[in-house]
């Protein structure tokens, strides 16, 4: 309980240090943040959304701590803003839109690379020398060394323009209403296949190395001589004793493969013109949104912050020393 | 290096019994064996010479692409031909020549950052590592929390409100990218300190500064070479894919910035392959090339590694098969 409050209270304080980094951030830039963007923006703002600009930066001419407490309690309330590329729509609305697909997206990804990747770690380490250990680790570290976003531009460019095997843009067909019908899932899952696999290519090889690696050395424990020499199968030996106890080091991993996850998911997301989180990003700072960006840029560390929270929780019920100690 | 020359024996033990390696050369050549070994490894060398490559093509742009690779040359989206080896760009730009000339900025933004985290990671980690207790605390919270604050995102809000160019990029990646590095030194640090050579200059009055920077960080010159390398490849990946999303100077002539035109004049969806393939592929080889100097140096400073490496040999020579346990190199005098 106490490594759980003691996590909880690390977490906060992140959550925090990204929120303050958020509001000084516009600040350190030289001179006047708001004329700064204005400037940048090259007349493309309309007075009002500059006014909103201000508000949403929590620009005034109060003292600046007394801004920083307006800004922290706005965001406590929930209050992002007003987007301004989906005026006048409330950042908030605009990001639960962009969540559930980046959720979907990265949740599915992850999860058939985490699951995979494990079971070849597993197999690879248990044939040591065999033609799976051989040839698949070396060949998923070259795929790995590849940029994310080149790999995806590849596939889109490849199979999906060349091919014509996949859709090239969006989360689902225009002419579908969203719903739970057949169709709608149907395009839904059609159009998540080519960015899940590029980024399932992409992550897969950390998971069959690291689980490799831990279990070269868990295989080499008594318990695990005490298994064969017991005469259990060879599965048995394989996943109960010693993937088991092999798969820690991967569930603390996973905490961090999830921020790189959602990081890495920005360039795939802008490339697929997949309508989530981190598509929404790059749109709102090439159309200078800054609170949709700011929000945006909350949003996702929360996410990842949670994230890790769960996957502590989880851990000190898979592994008692982190509990009692 | 004599410790190469003298025979192996290899022992795979069931029960995993770790057998310790007799030092068999002096300490200050010991600390540096690596070095040697590196450069007897062909997984090294084959990724040495890539990067090499790229450094020479980056430092004789001039030579290679001769001309301003700003330039107009042709009519746009022109396929690969004798005269222009990659085709033109959607602007009728030479693709061959701003890929030569996109190594500049793209490695100089790589090595720059590489070098600007490994010192500040050395310096944070470090501290953190030797004085242990409040400080420790204090700044192993902070690398914590960079680690778990998501990089790229952070990235692009900082990007967004910087000026663009080549050194608030350097600084950018920098600031986001300096945690991995320090906290894997703090942890050897942390380890090396325990030392007897330590207490020793500790009790001999050594000052603090020269115990870390004398005493123990010659002995993590490996560890910080690959940090370093991995920071690198971190820097080029990242400052590739910020100017992607447009967030570089797009007059500046980079890797990703051409990546970012080839989108942008719709060279993808005219089946112009040849305008993103280039920067693409330099980007993927260059990271593929100090990957592979990284995996080296893993093989050559992981004992464990290195005598897998060892056992899976005798195994094919004896036609073994089946064998889990986890081999112990053994050096016979």
């Amino acid at each position: 309980m106490r490594f759980i409050l003691r996590r909880l209270g690390f977490y906060l304080l992140a959550a925090w240090a990204s929120l303050t980094i958020n509001f000084f951030l516009p600040r350190l830039i030289p001179g006047d943040p708001a004329s700064t963007i204005i400037a940048s923006s090259r007349g493309q703002m309309r007075p009002e959304q500059i006014n909103q600009l201000k508000e949403a930066l929590g620009i005034s001419d109060a003292p600046i701590i007394q801004q920083y407490f307006t800004y922290l309690s706005h965001v406590l309330r929930g209050d992002f803003g007003i987007s301004f590329s989906a005026f006048p729509s409330p950042v908030t609305t605009v990001i639960s839109t962009g969540l559930i697909w980046t959720l979907l997206l990265g949740g599915a990804a992850l999860i058939i690379s985490f699951l995979l990747g494990n079971l070849i770690g597993v197999v690879a380490s248990w044939r040591r020398g065999g033609l799976l250990d051989t040839t698949l680790p070396p060949l998923l570290v070259l795929i790995g060394a590849f940029p994310p976003f080149f790999l995806a531009l590849m596939a889109l460019f490849f199979l999906g323009l060349n091919m014509g095997w996949f859709p090239l843009r969006h989360a689902y067909d225009d002419g579908v209403a969203p719903g739970w019908t057949f169709t709608f899932v149907a395009s839904v899952a059609e159009h998540l296949l080519l960015p899940a696999i590029t980024i399932v290519l992409v992550s897969i090889g950390g998971w069959v190395l690291g689980m490799r690696n831990t279990m070269i050395g868990v295989l080499a424990e008594d318990y695990i001589t005490m298994a064969e020499a017991k005469g259990l199968s060879q599965r048995e030996v394989m996943f109960k004793y010693a993937a088991r106890n092999a798969l820690l080091p991967s569930v603390t991993a996973f905490g961090m493969a999830l921020g790189f996850v959602l990081s890495g998911q920005i360039l795939i997301e802008t490339i697929f013109s997949y309508p989530g989180l981190g598509y929404l990003l790059v749109k709102s700072v090439t159309s200078l949104d800054y609170p949709l960006m700011q929000g945006l840029f909350l949003m996702i560390t929360f996410a990842v912050l949670a994230a890790n929270f769960i996957v502590d929780v989880v851990y000190t019920r898979l592994d008692p020393r982190v509990r009692t100690g | 290096m004599q410790a190469q020359d003298q025979p192996i024996e290899i022992q795979a033990t069931p029960a995993g019994q770790v057998t310790p390696v007799p030092a068999t050369l002096p300490p200050g050549r010991q600390r540096w064996a690596w070095v040697g070994q590196l450069l007897r490894n062909k997984k090294a060398m084959l990724g040495g010479g890539i990067v090499l490559f790229f450094i020479l093509i980056a430092v004789f742009a001039p030579v290679v692409a001769p001309g301003d690779p700003t330039d107009f040359v042709d009519r746009p989206h022109l396929a690969p031909s004798r005269e222009y080896w990659f085709g033109t760009e959607g602007q009728g730009k030479d693709v061959f020549a701003q890929t030569v000339w996109g190594a500049r900025v793209s490695l100089t933004i790589g090595f720059a950052t590489g070098i600007v985290t490994t010192i500040v990671g050395i310096v944070i980690g470090m501290t953190a590592g030797y004085f242990r207790g409040r400080v420790d605390d204090v700044l192993s919270l902070l690398m914590n929390l960079f680690l778990v604050i998501p990089g790229l995102p952070l990235l692009v809000v900082i990007a967004a409100y910087l000026r663009p160019g080549t050194t608030t990029i350097i600084l950018a990646l920098a600031f986001t990218g300096w945690a991995w590095g320090a906290r894997v030194l703090r942890a050897q640090t942390l380890s090396l300190r325990e030392k007897d050579f330590v207490s020793a200059a500790i009790v001999s009055g050594e000052s603090n500064f020269r115990i870390i920077f004398r005493e123990i960080l010659p002995n993590m010159a490996s560890i910080i070479v690959g940090g370093m390398i991995g920071s690198v490849t971190y820097a080029i990946g990242a400052a590739t894919a910020l100017s992607f999303i447009g967030l570089g100077n797009v007059s500046d002539v980079t890797w990703g910035t051409n990546l970012y035109w080839a989108q942008n004049n719709a060279g993808l969806l005219v089946g112009a392959w040849w305008t993103f393939i280039p920067s693409g592929m330099c980007v993927a080889l260059v990271a593929f090339g100090l990957s592979l100097i990284n995996y080296a140096m893993d093989e050559v400073t992981n004992p464990r590694l290195r005598a897998e490496r060892d056992l899976s040999n005798v195994l094919k020579d004896r036609k073994l098969r089946d064998i889990h346990a986890t081999p112990v190199v053994r050096r016979a005098h």
